[in-house]
């Protein structure tokens, strides 16, 4: 079943510069999909039109049986229960420790104390950072205050996991521990889409490979068949 | 239950908004509080003058007394032209005749002088007594009566009454202008305070609505925060207005000047008033947050 699908997906910024071009793109439930590609080809903007970040100018978004492109803005938050978000600047609260981040994402949608209790720690459990609950971001490394970001996203158990090069601040080794815990959440069912430029990564991983090029996508490998020197002539 | 626990979240949102640039509420609450205290002066002064103006409305009379030789027929025209005057709320006529007789049986003295006369000695004058609906307009209307043919003298309230209520409708007048700019330079500084809370919480609020908090639940904290400043901007008045119009009561004896002018009562009056304050903090307050919220929380 899909999870998600567009159709004939276009986006024109105000500014008059299209970044996606007549897109057609399914993904599966559970799929863990690596969406590549030179900087401003488009990425960012894809994925930003799946959480209803931005709108697409015209063609059809349906996510978990949303129609995301018709979403009214005082709807969005619907769409946004359903799916989370990480990004490379992790936005976290630095006023706030590791557990009232986290927790924050249930107490915003009015979840009851004991219920948020038992979901932040089984989350932070499965980043590993149950022991650093206590702590505060400015106290964590890149690496740990990343997972705490992810913990936030996946804390209300979302259907699609939407990450925007999460290793982008990260150093190698660091990435692959990340990489580890993603694999972790996608085996659970999760659905993940990740925008990297990490190519070790990617090599690595052998997922379903989408690769972008001025708004379009010029490849999309399936699941096993990505090899690394497929996307060298689009460098 | 769920909406409860999201509400006391915004509520302790909407206080640590409060605090967090406590200076500028501090401006926003200090700038309600002026305000309200204004409003506090305009809206005593303006009841009080309705009255009194009410009660003395009542009381004051134009008298015009015509020539004592008026015959019937000329009377009668006076009381035309009487009628077609604006502002006219009754009059009543008394004749030569009624006037005598009411002297006569006031007194034993009067009677006996008075029967001695002929009836053209009689210098008594027959009276209109006239009542008006505008107090204000007292003067104007007795300026006309006077003008009538036949009218001798005309005599009300001695100016004083009319004078009194003219001073004071002209402070509240002011009053209102006051009140009007100084609610808009509240909520002027009310929108800047909000704004400066809704920048400051720029992160949380992108957090908020990547997790999935509705719009209606971003906003409202900024709201209440507005409301908030109202609610605080509005004690210092309250106990202005409680403290200060029973002092005032107490201490004119409940009256102006002369008995005529009654102040109101300070219960319930005063705690009347207490509520519209509030009322009015909060209003203001959430409209100067509203604004803030339309243009500058971007969801
Ligand atoms: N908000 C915006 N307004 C106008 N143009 C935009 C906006 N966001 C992106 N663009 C333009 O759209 C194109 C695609 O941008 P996008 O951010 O999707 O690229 P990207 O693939 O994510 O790049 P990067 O790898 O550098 O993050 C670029 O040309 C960019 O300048
Ligand atoms: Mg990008």
């Amino acid at each position: 079943m899909d999870l998600i699908r567009m159709r004939k997906v276009k986006k024109t910024y105000k500014n008059g510069v299209t970044a996606i071009y007549d897109l057609d793109l399914k993904i599966k439930k559970g799929q863990f999909v690596f969406v590549i590609g030179s900087t401003g080809c488009g990425k960012s903007t894809l994925i930003k039109m799946l959480y209803r970040e931005e709108k697409p100018t015209s063609g059809n978004i349906v996510v978990g049986g949303l129609n995301v492109a018709k979403l009214r803005n005082s709807k969005v938050y619907k769409l946004r229960r359903k799916i989370g978000v990480v990004f490379q600047d992790f936005k976290l609260l630095n006023k706030n420790t590791v557990y009232e981040n986290v927790a924050f994402a249930l107490e915003v949608i009015g979840e009851p104390k004991n219920v948020i209790h038992e979901k932040v720690i089984k989350s932070l459990e499965l980043v590993g950072l149950k022991h650093k609950a206590n702590n505060y971001p400015t106290h964590l490394s890149g690496g740990e205050q990343q997972r705490v970001a992810i913990a936030r996203a996946i804390v209300n158990s979302p259907k699609l996991l939407i990450c925007d090069e999460p290793t982008g601040n990260l150093d190698p080794e660091t990435s692959m521990e990340i990489m580890k815990v993603l694999l972790e959440i996608n085996k659970m069912g999760t659905t993940i889409i990740m925008v990297t430029h990490d190519t070790e990564i990617v090599n690595k991983l052998k997922k379903r490979v989408i690769l972008l090029d001025s708004g379009r996508i010029v490849k999309d490998f399936e699941e096993g068949t990505y090899n690394h020197e497929s996307i060298k002539n689009f460098k | 239950m769920k909406a409860l626990r999201i509400l006391s979240r915004n509520i302790r949102d909407s206080f640590k908004g409060v605090f967090r640039n406590f200076s500028l509420s501090l401006a926003s609450i200090s700038c309600i509080t002026i305000t309200l205290v204004v409003v506090a002066l305009s809206i005593v002064l303006s009841i009080n003058v309705n009255n009194f103006t009410t009660l003395v409305e009542k009381d004051v009379t134009i008298v015009a007394f015509l020539r004592s030789d008026i015959k019937e027929e000329e009377a009668i025209e006076i009381e035309e032209k009487l009628k077609s005057l604006d502002n006219l709320e009754k009059y009543t006529y008394h004749s030569k005749q009624e006037v005598t007789d009411e002297m006569k049986e006031s007194s034993e003295t009067f009677k006996s002088v008075m029967d001695s006369w002929s009836e053209s000695e009689n210098p008594l004058q027959p009276t209109f007594e006239v009542k008006v609906n505008d107090i204000e307009g007292i003067g104007e209307v007795a300026k006309s009566i006077k003008n009538i043919d036949g009218v001798e003298t005309v005599k009300y309230g001695e100016g004083m009454i009319e004078q009194l209520i003219t001073v004071f409708n002209t402070v509240r007048k002011i009053g209102y202008g006051v009140v009007a700019a100084l609610i808009l330079v509240t909520a002027f500084l009310i929108t800047n305070t909000i704004k400066i809370t809704i920048f400051s919480r720029k992160r949380e609020i992108e957090i908020m609505r990547l997790v999935g908090a509705s719009n209606l639940n971003i906003k409202i904290p900024f709201i209440l925060e507005g409301l908030l400043l109202g609610v605080l901007g509005s004690i210092i008045p309250i106990g202005v207005t409680i403290y200060g119009y029973n002092y005032l009561y107490e201490h004119f004896n409940g009256q102006l000047f002369s008995p005529f002018i009654k102040l109101v009562k300070p219960n319930p009056f005063s705690l009347q008033v207490s509520g519209l304050l509030v009322i009015i903090g909060m209003l203001v307050g959430m409209f100067g947050s509203w604004r803030a919220v339309r243009k500058y929380l971007k969801i």
